[in-house]
């Protein structure tokens, strides 16, 4: 589970893989060409790109010819949104502890 | 493309307690005091300060947070850097007296990638990025 999560932070965070993972969850299934076109920069720089969001399966690829299509994943953003949600429980959690401590401290 | 109004993820708890500012203040700000309530530390109320928290790993949480002191006014205003993970965001305390004791409340704002700040024209802010991704979650069925 912890490695999951680190791949995914990882993967998100490149400013132009969270471009690309946006362009697939918004708009389908897309081939690296086409990605390549959208991004402004290389093919290869594109497909390591798409590599590093394949290892955190955020998104699936397809071979279909000479072409390959990548589609995004985006059940697996869940242990990211689980990490947000995380920080709403804690701060609650340690308001109470802090009042629990003003209440046995000194004046 | 960047958008600096891109609205900014902020977590807010808030809370009235039956105590005056400065008795806060003294947990907010005193090590010892400050592992009773949130987590081992090396805080020192010095602009500037490095500081790191930590607590028991969790799943999805290494359980280790760095942390830079921003602003420190005395029995009213503390606020420090909070990274964990990659990700950056900004804690403050406010604190401000009533007649029975003290509003305390504690925002974290901010949350973006290590890259991002450094990251100059980057095309999407992770702030964006965030905001939209609970609407693509809730989209799952």
């Amino acid at each position: 589970m912890q490695a999951i999560a680190a791949d995914l932070f990882k993967a998100l965070s490149d400013p132009t893989r969270r471009t690309i993972f946006e362009w697939l969850a918004r708009d389908g299934e897309q081939t690296v060409h086409g990605l390549t076109a959208r991004a402004g920069v290389t093919q290869p720089a594109v497909s390591k790109h798409l590599a590093v969001l394949k290892l955190a399966r955020l998104v699936r690829d397809r071979r279909e010819g000479r072409e390959t299509h990548y589609s995004a994943q985006p059940r697996a953003l869940v242990p990211l949104i689980d990490w947000m949600s995380h920080y709403g429980v804690f701060w609650r959690d340690r308001f109470d502890r802090l009042e629990t401590l003003l209440n046995k401290m000194d004046k | 493309m960047t958008n600096p109004t891109a609205p900014t993820r902020t977590l807010v708890v808030e809370k009235e307690m039956p105590y005056p500012p400065e008795k806060i203040w003294r947990a907010l700000t005193q090590a010892p005091l400050i592992e009773a309530w949130l987590m081992s530390n090396d805080f020192q109320p010095v602009i500037g300060h490095k500081f790191t928290l930590r607590t028991k790993p969790m799943p999805n949480w290494s359980g280790i947070i760095d942390c830079e002191v921003l602003v420190v006014e005395p029995n009213s205003r503390l606020s420090y850097g909070w990274e964990s993970m990659g990700l950056k965001s900004v804690v403050a305390w406010i604190l401000t007296p009533t007649k029975s004791g003290t509003h305390v409340r504690m925002e974290q704002s901010g949350f973006r990638s290590e890259e991002d700040a450094s990251y100059k024209g980057a095309s999407y802010g992770w702030q964006k990025f965030i905001g939209g991704l609970e609407r693509v979650v809730e989209g799952l069925d």
